[in-house]
């Protein structure tokens, strides 16, 4: 018998703990909240709610308005690719309104609009780009996107308690990578997969863009993040189908998270959230950085009183 | 951090770009709004480490003002908090100090109040959007803002700490956290109480009545 109190301290405890109690992954959060003891069951699927709402409405506002980042160097991409996703596309048109709406979101932070974490700002595309777009598709009601949520949470928690979900500890790997995880693992819970099933799609994410450094340029949540949202929502998009097909992750869940951890960790920490390695030193990099730092001086000469 | 939540997660719903620059430092500046519990009319923001290389593009700057003037960190106003202030009336001032902290995403906050009581915060945005408050007026505290919470100045002498716990347990105040601190042996000290339930104002008339070894309490 496995409490509720250890189930999330591995991938496989929290399977065998859904097994034995015969529920999802999400019910297994949604009850382990409950525990926490500071609210109830409704309050808590109320409180996700308004996530969801926040969500929807952060993906709208990046599709359909015109966004510039505070800094000038974002805006716009999201609603050009979208508008081309009709036309062909290589990767499909759904896959590229996936990813337009996970840029979406990233271009709305980026212009201090209104977002929710997931796990972190500069990883908040992928699930909510994810999750509503195939729920379109899928005619999925709020309720199930809920659980949805719920499912990526618990993924996403097992990654906080056993490695990390901070670029600053662990790369770009340990934000955009466990965002593709958590949505991928919400995509195939959804689509009747099993709590395994939904921890072998994460765990392929995560194999997939292992290593992956935090390399933001002038100390921006914009570039390369933007792009790596769009990138991750797509990882997650076929590690879900991956799954569905029958497909199996030779290196079990819980082996991918304590090596992403690992090799966070290994990383130097210029490719931590520093800005002092990858794409920020380039030249262009190191260029831009100075532009904005110039504009961010005039800015401010113009806003101090 | 320990015992996550769903929503530390799938979360917080916050302004962007950046749960630690932003977010982080908009509840910084807010639980510091809470502390003087009157409007502000001049604020003082200095940023050290990594807040003052990297805050401007983040918007750590209008975050703290959003903060200062009320606004919670997923409030959409903070991107327009210059404009707040102004109209407001709310001087602002930022500097950026290069001076070593112990924590790279500090600020420290001197904010002077419509009775022209000035009062200094000192907080550490320390990632996803969470804080600590580690200065009061120099009083070293250590408050994470989740939680209501009682800031007690007393005099360093055997039984305070039961005497107020057991006032708070007669109102049914449940603790959750609580952390002591003290100059030295039978000076000035601190309790730092955070609690599952507000404190009223009824609530900390009582205690200031019934434990007359209250120097001064704080409530955030």
């Amino acid at each position: 018998m496995i409490s509720l109190t250890d189930a999330f301290e591995s991938g496989s405890k929290l399977c065998s703990f859904c097994a034995q109690e015969k529920i999802t992954l999400a019910e297994a959060m949604i009850r382990r909240e409950i525990a926490r003891g500071e609210m109830t069951r409704e309050e808590i699927l109320e409180e996700m709610k308004k996530n969801l709402l926040v969500m929807r409405e952060s993906v709208r506002s990046g599709l359909e308005d015109y966004i510039e980042s505070v800094s000038h160097l974002s805006g716009g991409a999201a609603m050009r690719l979208f508008r081309y996703a009709k036309y062909d596309p290589f990767c499909g048109s759904n896959t590229c309104r996936v990813a337009a709406s996970a840029m979406a979101v990233v271009e709305v932070n980026a212009s201090m609009g209104q977002i929710v974490a997931a796990p972190t700002a500069g990883a908040s595309g992928i699930l909510p780009g994810v999750l509503l777009e195939c729920g379109i598709e899928r005619n999925w009601t709020d309720e199930q996107l809920i659980q949805g949520l719920f499912c990526a949470g618990a993924v996403g928690l097992l990654f906080a308690e056993n490695a990390t979900i901070s670029g600053a500890d662990g790369g770009c790997q340990a934000e955009t990578g466990v965002g593709s995880a958590m949505a991928a693992a919400a995509l195939v819970e959804l689509s009747g997969g099993t709590p395994e099933d939904a921890l072998n799609a994460a765990a392929m994410t995560i194999k997939n863009i292992l290593g992956l450094v935090c390399d933001p340029v002038a100390g921006l949540v914009e570039c390369p993040c933007i792009k790596r949202n769009a990138l991750g929502a797509a990882n997650a998009l076929l590690c879900a189908d991956m799954t569905l097909c029958g497909i199996n992750s030779l290196i079990p869940f819980d082996e991918v998270v304590a090596t992403m951890l690992t090799v966070g960790r290994d990383m130097r920490k210029e490719y931590r959230e520093t800005a002092m390695g990858g794409l920020a030193v380039t030249p262009t990099g190191k260029q831009i950085a100075e532009k904005v730092k110039h504009f961010q001086e005039i800015e401010r000469r113009n806003e101090t009183f | 951090m320990e015992n996550f939540s769903v929503f530390d997660i799938v979360g917080p719903r916050m302004t962007g770009p950046s749960s630690s620059h932003t977010a982080g430092a908009a509840k910084i500046a807010l639980i510091a709004r809470r502390i003087i519990n009157r409007p502000v009319k001049e604020v003082r923001f200095t940023l050290y480490g990594s807040f003052a290389e990297t805050g401007r593009g983040h918007g750590t700057d209008k975050a703290l003002i959003g903060g200062i003037l009320g606004f919670e960190p997923d409030d959409p106003r903070i991107r327009e908090a210059y404009k707040y202030a102004k109209s407001r009336g709310v001087l602002v001032n930022i500097i950026m100090s290069d001076e070593p902290t112990r924590h790279p995403n500090t600020v420290k906050i001197e904010a002077c109040d419509e009775n022209d009581r000035w009062t200094e915060v000192k907080g550490e945005s320390i990632g996803g959007g969470n804080i600590l408050i580690t200065e009061i007026d120099h009083l070293e505290v250590e408050l994470s803002g989740d939680y209501p919470t009682l800031i007690i100045r007393h005099h360093d002498e055997p039984g305070v700490i039961a005497e107020v716990s057991h006032v708070l347990a007669q109102m049914r105040l449940n603790i959750a956290f609580m952390k002591v601190f003290r100059h030295g042996k039978g000076e000035d000290a601190y309790m730092c109480i955070e609690t599952d339930t507000e404190v009223n104002e009824g609530m900390q008339a009582i205690l200031l009545q019934l434990c007359k070894c209250i120097r001064q309490l704080i409530v955030v």
